[in-house]
């Protein structure tokens, strides 16, 4: 399947590299001022001056995109942040230590697990009011189990290693075996998670605040534009496509740059 | 440990885990319940009337104790926000939310499995890539998005269905499911994509497995070994792992009521949250949190049921 494997990595990977290009020129240049309303061209459709045409307030919608993708890739990077530090340390203590540590931990990451994540978050942001980190807080932890579970997993097989026993055999410290021979050995697993956990991230932020639950005014976010959009199908269909296109694109990416470096990396799940 | 009670035990953890969170999680909010539902022009003799009345100003461990007992009676307390019995209001609105979640499952298998067969079986070709294309945009549509899409399309451009809002069974059997249609389609495209990928592993599998060749060599056609042995077999897991989606498939559910105005338990959730009523949210929490458990309790004993040979780790 030499065919296919090239082409999810290429194609995620083009796709990735746009959107992160438009990431980055969103910091030196948009067109608009984000906030900058035009009441004379409300709801107007794309044109010269407006690409992508204007929101109800007469904002520009590529504009909004562009600097939400800022809040997007802030969620998204973030989320796996916190995602990966617990994971690793929950992991390497659940792996390593074994025992009742073991059962107790996995067992809490099964519980995460298996209750819809996006219900989860709804009541961590509940509690602690919506808004950017409350959304970033409630994501990380979701991700937590899924990098555990690679840890441990690996974790627990590298223990077995002839080469780790020799180490161990040798008089080599906790601290050497794990970041000498464990944590070089999960890097591509751990890449391939990250870049699938970073599009479930943007997903569930979507989500969120799509449901006003999210992200907050003044940052934009896609999924928010959506929710206003959705007030004007019949004047500005153009307003609801654009934000869940990017959306759709960004998750595609990763997730297809995620499955093109499983397959060349020859990754197990 | 034996395995059924190993993910008995995990089960009754998560139920355990989810139930504290609902509970305590409300509890750390800053403010006064009390003072907040009455507003601040309340005298202090009203605001211990009310705290009385909610339970609020007995210790906590007191309070999560005759919280959950009440729970296990089906005792959901009343809505801080409605006044009325969270139970009540939660079965008015569960038949919503179960048909949609239904609908979204039964598009799911009627699709899935076909364009899951019809990859494998075309594995390499161009039928089996263009599938696999379209499962990668299931997964990353997000489902408001697709739903809005679908209303767009279909609602708008075509007029061919109801956009948006319910009509029950009892009033219109037609129109209610016109009703369900499009949100229950947005809810299921990622759950297809997800079965599809799932399926066509499996039936790949299998076919490499002794008993495909013995049944080709005693002469069975193509089309009876896929569909007398190993679509058969294949099903069993790829079922489990739809089943096993149904706290997802519930979830989404939470968010397609938004995008098409559906009176179900999403919106109860939703307006639950943005108005604090956290006697509403605990009681849906735990309902939601029963529902997943149970769901996943029935779906492992049923694959053990049907694969005794078969051993889990």
């Amino acid at each position: 399947m030499g065919r296919k494997r090239s082409i999810n990595f290429y194609i995620g990977g083009i796709l990735a590299a746009f959107l992160v290009l438009m990431f980055l020129i969103s910091f030196i240049y948009v067109p608009h001022e984000i906030n900058q309303m035009n009441v004379a061209k409300r709801l107007a459709a794309p044109d010269s001056s407006y690409l992508l045409g204007t929101d109800n307030f007469g904002r520009d919608i590529l504009s909004r995109i562009m600097k939400g993708s800022q809040t997007a890739f802030f969620v998204g990077a973030s989320a796996v942040a916190i995602g990966l530090a617990g994971g690793l340390l929950i992991g390497t203590a659940a792996g390593y230590l074994g025992y009742w540590t073991d059962e107790l931990l996995m067992r809490l990451m099964d519980a995460i697990l298996s209750f819809p994540g996006i219900i989860f978050a709804l009541i961590l942001v509940t509690v602690f009011k919506p808004g950017i980190y409350q959304t970033v807080v409630a994501i990380g932890v979701l991700s937590i189990p899924g990098f555990a579970r690679i840890v441990r997993a690996s974790v627990l097989e590298m223990k077995e290693a002839e080469f780790v026993k020799a180490a161990k055999g040798f008089g080599a410290s906790h601290f050497r075996i794990l970041s000498r021979y464990i944590f070089p050995n999960i890097f591509s697993s751990i890449i391939v998670a990250a870049t699938l956990s970073f599009s479930t991230a943007i997903l569930i932020e979507a989500a969120l605040s799509y449901l006003g639950l999210g992200v907050q005014p003044p940052h934009p976010s896609w999924g928010r534009m959506l929710s206003e959009a959705q007030g004007f199908l019949q004047q500005a269909p153009w307003f609801a496509i654009t934000p869940g296109l990017f959306i759709t694109l960004l998750v595609l990416g990763f997730n297809l740059l995620g499955d093109g470096i499983r397959d060349v990396r020859d990754v197990r799940r | 440990m034996s395995y059924m009670l190993k993910r008995t035990s995990t089960l009754l953890i998560t139920f355990l885990f989810i139930v504290l969170l609902a509970f305590f999680a409300f509890r750390i909010i800053p403010g006064n319940p009390a003072l907040s539902i009455l507003g601040p022009e309340a005298t202090k003799a009203q605001v211990a009337a009310l705290e009385k009345t909610l339970g609020v100003d007995r210790p906590l461990g007191e309070q999560f104790l005759s919280w959950f007992a009440n729970l296990l009676q089906f005792d959901f307390g009343k809505s801080l926000r409605f006044g009325e019995s969270v139970l009540a209001m939660i079965m008015e609105r569960l038949p919503v939310t179960f048909s949609l979640a239904t609908a979204a499952m039964l598009i799911t298998v009627l699709v899935g499995v076909p364009l899951g067969v019809i990859a494998a079986r075309h594995r390499g070709g161009i039928a089996d890539f263009l599938i696999s294309v379209l499962s990668q945009l299931g997964l990353a549509i997000p489902s408001f998005w697709s739903g809005i899409l679908l209303i767009l399309f279909f609602g708008l451009g075509l007029k061919l269905f109801q956009v948006s809002g319910y009509v029950p069974w009892s009033e219109s059997p037609f129109l209610w499911m016109k009703s369900l249609f499009l949100p229950s389609l947005a809810i299921a495209l990622p759950q297809i994509a997800i079965l599809v990928r799932f399926l066509r592993t499996a039936i790949i599998e299998q076919m490499e497995l002794d008993y495909v060749r013995t049944a080709h060599s005693k002469g069975l056609g193509e089309r009876a070994v896929m569909f007398k042995h190993v679509l058969k077999n294949a099903l069993i897991p790829a079922i489990t792992v739809l089943g096993m989606n149904y706290a997802d498939i519930l979830a989404g559910s939470i968010v397609i009521e938004q995008v098409f105005a559906l009176p179900g338990l999403g919106r109860l959730l939703i307006n639950g949250i943005a108005t604090r009523d956290y006697v509403l949210v605990q009681g849906m929490v735990f309902l939601i949190a029963l529902v997943v458990i149970l769901v996943n309790f029935l779906v492992d004993v049923s694959y053990r049921l049907l694969n005794p040979k078969i051993k889990l780790k």
